[in-house]
């Protein structure tokens, strides 16, 4: 595999999350290597959330070695910040902010100089071909531009790393796939790009893909290999038959 | 379908425990408070005597001011220089000087002088710590000069109707109970319908088959009843730990709450269809709703001391003509004979706020 | 340092873009100052009485223009019998009535007792009260005008001679003392309210996790949210101060120094309960409940409108927690009596603890639920 050859930059052993009795996460392991795009699927509640938001440093694991980007995710959480991205499913730029003033503030917070802020904005801006709404207030804004606009300043300081939880919730067909070239390009930077997703189609753009179905992975492998694994044809299926297998085991 | 809409708004309601918590208890801290913490009257107010003669009548005066429960004494102070300090740090109200020889004096010359100097940057104690003051003086002097009667003697008797002793809570009560209701009712409806349009969710409901009227009726009616449980809440507590009368009919009170109650939801809607944001709709509620409530209506103080422009202000405020049938059916025992005109003009404001939220509402939505 | 300039500038920003916000800043003082002074009012002007003259004689009628010429009464004409003036006090078109009976003239003539009948509505106790005391002075002023009239030769009653003075407000004007204390009321609303629901917002929006996912210290962001309205009230104190000197010519007596040095340590208290506010909800909705139910409370104890003094010793020792208790006293010690600091350090202090106490649960709080 040619995901071997490359650096891993995220690293989970023996993960658990619990919250009192119940377990959030039970006992996750897997490597994600630089450059990657790996997808993190499940069903609602399955966990995903509460593992990304271990793995972005906003929770503390029950037990488990995790690091992100070389830091440890116990005592590094404020290094980890600087090296990773993040764009949640919620929307969270500020509605009565215009786009340059909201790429201005992120990079600001994240310590960067104002001419880096103002050249890496016009250049997002330009390849988004967005730059006529610079000026613009968020709430004028179309939500499928928004979504671009909200990936562009979830890597305005270049991190190794970004996190998207459920980025194209809400948005059309067209905008979905040209938020997917967005990714595509980043990986292609060397940026590894961690996803959660709804649509199986999407799953489909993964390198790897795993499957989370009661906190636990319950398949970690290349959409092609999932598939031929369980002799189906797409990953809906592989998907569907996963979790119907976990159910049948707890009926 | 119409029914689950409103079990809806009821679970968001009560699910939020914080807000019940502080509906419910909003109330009962506030008639307790009125009740037994907060009142106009002055007792115990700290004093200070500069007795430059230090005689037996000075003494008998003091003795008989101290005796009187008004006035505590916080010290003798020994020179004038002193007073300005004692008031600087606030630790007295008011200072009482004797002049030199006073028993001498009265004896010789008949009069004598006291000087009630008074920290009058609170002018309402210091008016009464004056008049209580005097009172006591001209007191001792009826004392000690009663040895026949005098040719004029005018007897007045008094009578203070509807609250002979004078409780601050009979007062308050009516208007806590105005102000919850207005509270509960139109805050809590704009805020709420406001923040159904800010979350987007609103648009939600509009889109589904239920008609714009259903939605804004599904709305209200978790609050009308929160609304009506208050205020009985509040009623109960005044019977029952005040002892406050309710001397009209109990029905014609519920009633007139309830015309009030949808007075103050039609206001509510109204203030959410022109807010777009909570925010707004709070400041609004909150400054245009809340302090007239409070201020102009009589509340805490009397309309007829203001100044003529605000009491003509005050003719606007629903809650001026909510508190006097409040306290005409509940103290002073009176029947609608004595206030149909002020229920037609909370009557006419509901109409005046249903119609031009229904007019808003349609825009809105054509 | 360059992190919070970000913030800061970022709040200031949204702040002002927000249409709703300088009307807030600068014409809500405005209003509440004028209404407020003018409404809280204790003074009585206008307690309109119904005199029902029985008597008609020249003793009547010269008590009725007694009360005809004092400030504090208006008349209500016309009423013949006591049963129209009981109408009267229940359809509230009068707050008192005298009744003088028939034979007023007839008892005054042969030194006889004569009885008076004064009725007041008393719903408002306190006011009552005082409309009670006032008739009753004036009524005791006729009497003593007949007497010197009818007999004036009789030595003299009164040998005390008693001299009153109203020191740092000698006309008694309420708006003196009420000014200073909405003051107050005036940068606790602002900087609670606002700090309060900004917080919640981003919660209740989402933006928080954004902000939480970036390298950005708590203390960064925390200190970026709450200055900018600690800038906004201390403005808000200094404007309504010169309101105040301009239009009710009400300077102040102290230092300003002094005051504003006090008010920046009150509104470090203000804004470390709307912060703990702030960490306690989840949207504006219940952010503006909490904040309204304690200021409902701080507010009413806070011997704004009623003296503090007079409350019974429980509610006075619980008032040793009400910060707003605090700063009225202090700003009208400051502002009417010209107060120095070591007239009231203890209240000081006890702001100073006051701040420190409430600001590191807010922080402990913060940093415990973001």
């Amino acid at each position: 595999m040619i995901t071997k050859q490359r650096p891993p930059v995220i690293q989970v052993q023996n993960l658990v999350k619990r919250f009192g009795n119940f377990i959030a996460n039970d006992n996750l392991n897997f490597d994600v290597a630089q450059g990657e795009i790996f997808g993190f699927l499940g069903a609602n509640g399955a966990g995903k959330t509460t593992a990304i938001k271990i793995l972005c440093g906003l929770m503390t694991p029950t037990s488990g070695q995790i690091s992100v980007a070389g830091f440890d995710v116990y005592r590094q959480t404020d290094q980890i910040k600087k090296q990773i991205g993040y764009m949640s499913q919620k929307f969270s730029m500020y509605e009565d902010l215009t786009v340059k003033e909201n790429f201005q503030f992120y990079g600001g917070i994240y310590g960067l100089s104002n001419i880096v802020i103002r050249e890496r904005t016009a250049e997002m801006l330009d390849k988004l071909q967005m730059s006529g709404i610079k000026n613009k207030t968020l709430n004028e804004i179309p939500l499928g531009w928004k979504q671009k606009l909200a990936f562009s300043v979830a890597m305005i300081h270049r991190p190794l790393i970004v996190f998207l939880d459920e980025p194209t919730g809400g948005v059309d067909p067209i905008t979905r796939r040209q938020f997917w070239e967005m990714i595509y390009e980043a990986a292609n930077n060397g940026i590894t790009v961690f996803v959660t997703t709804h649509y199986m189609d999407e799953a489909e753009y993964c390198e790897r893909v795993s499957i989370m179905v009661d906190g636990r992975i319950e398949a970690l492998d290349t959409p092609k290999n999932l598939r031929e694994q369980q002799g189906v044809s797409s990953m809906n299926e592989v998907f569907i038959k996963l979790a119907r297998k976990q159910n049948l085991n707890n009926g | 379908m119409m029914k689950g809409f409103i079990v809806k708004e009821f679970l968001h309601i009560f699910r939020d425990r914080r807000t019940m918590l502080i509906l419910f208890g909003m109330p009962i801290v506030q008639v307790l408070l009125f009740g037994f913490a907060i009142t106009n009257e002055i007792n115990n107010a700290q004093i200070a005597i500069l007795d430059h003669s230090k005689d037996n009548v000075t003494t008998a005066i003091t003795a008989k001011m101290l005796a009187s429960g008004y006035f505590q004494l916080n010290k003798q102070l020994e020179s004038s220089d002193q007073i300005a300090s004692v008031f600087q740090n606030g630790e007295v109200k008011e200072v009482i000087v004797f002049e030199p020889d006073f028993a001498q004096k009265i004896s010789k010359n008949h009069t004598a002088k006291v000087q009630i100097i008074t920290d009058a940057s609170d002018p309402n104690s210091a008016n009464l710590l004056a008049s209580y003051t005097s009172a006591i003086l001209m007191d001792y002097v009826g004392e000690f000069s009663s040895i026949r009667p005098l040719p004029v003697n005018l007897s007045t008797q008094t009578s203070m109707l509807y609250n002979p002793e004078l409780k601050g809570v009979f007062m308050f009560v009516p208007g806590t109970i105005t102000i919850l209701l207005m509270l509960i009712s139109a805050m809590m409806t704009s805020i709420s319908i406001a923040r159904e349009k800010e979350m987007g969710t609103m648009e939600v409901l509009l889109v589904s088959h239920l008609k714009p009227l259903q939605i804004i009726i599904g709305k209200v009616i978790p609050y009308i009843l929160l609304s009506f449980v208050n205020a009985l809440v509040i009623l109960f507590l005044a019977a029952t730990v005040f002892h406050m009368p309710m001397n009209g009919s109990m029905i014609l009170l519920l009633s007139e709450s309830m015309l009030f109650i949808i007075m103050a939801l039609s206001m509510g809607i109204f203030i959410s269809t022109i807010s777009n944001t909570q925010q707004t709709a709070m400041l609004l509620s909150m400054f245009v709703l809340m302090l007239p409530t409070i201020l102009l209506s009589g509340f805490i103080f009397p309309i007829e001391n203001m100044p003529v422009p605000l009491q003509l202000l005050s003719n606007i405020m629903p809650s001026k003509w909510f508190i006097i049938i409040v306290k005409s059916i509940m103290l002073k025992g009176l029947g609608i004979a004595y206030f149909w005109k002020e229920t037609i003009i909370l009557a006419g404001m509901m109409s005046a706020f249903v119609f031009l939220s229904a007019k808003k509402f349609k825009i809105r939505l054509a | 340092m360059r992190t919070i300039l970000f913030i800061l500038q970022k709040e200031f920003r949204q702040i002002f873009r927000d249409r709703t916000m300088l009307p807030i800043i600068l014409v809500v003082p405005m209003v509440q100052l004028l209404i407020l002074s003018y409404t809280a009012t204790f003074e009585l002007k206008n307690t309109r009485l119904a005199i029902i003259d029985q008597d008609h004689s020249v003793s009547s009628r010269s008590l009725n223009r007694k009360f005809e010429g004092s400030p504090f009464f208006s008349m209500v004409d016309g009423l013949i019998t006591y049963d129209e003036g009981m109408e009267m006090l229940k359809r509230s078109k009068a707050d008192q009535i005298l009744v003088i009976e028939s034979d007023l003239d007839y008892h005054i003539g042969r030194s006889e007792k004569a009885g008076l009948l004064l009725v007041t509505n008393a719903i408002n106790g306190s006011a009552a009260s005082l409309m009670n005391a006032y008739a009753l002075a004036i009524i005791n002023d006729f009497g003593k005008e007949v007497q010197k009239e009818m007999y004036p030769n009789l030595p003299k009653v009164m040998p005390i001679h008693i001299e009153v003075r109203h020191w740092y407000n000698p006309q008694l004007d309420y708006k003196t003392y009420m000014v200073p204390g909405i003051l107050v009321l005036l940068v606790t609303l602002i900087g609670m309210f606002l700090s309060g629901m900004n917080i919640v917002k981003e919660k209740e929006f989402g933006t928080i996790e954004q902000i939480n996912v970036t390298p950005i210290k708590k203390y960064q962001f925390m200190i970026g949210k709450l200055l900018p309205f600690w800038f906004i009230a201390m403005f808000e104190l200094l404007f309504g101060l010169g309101f105040a000197a301009l239009v009710f010519n009400i300077h102040i007596v102290g230092s300003l120094p002094l005051l504003l040095g006090v008010a920046s340590v009150y509104l470090l208290v203000v804004l470390g309960f709307g912060l703990l506010v702030s960490t306690i909800t989840e949207t504006m909705q219940q952010a503006m409940f909490v904040s309204w139910f304690f200021l409902v409370i701080f507010i009413l104890m806070s011997g704004l409108f009623t003296p503090a003094e007079s409350m019974p010793d429980w509610a006075q020792w619980l008032n040793r927690i009400n910060p707003i208790a605090y700063f009225i006293q202090i700003n009208r010690m400051i502002m009417l009596k010209g107060s120095s600091f070591s007239d009231f350090a203890d209240q000081f202090y006890a702001l100073v603890v006051y701040a420190f106490v409430i600001f590191s649960l807010a922080v402990w709080r913060y940093r415990k639920v973001a």
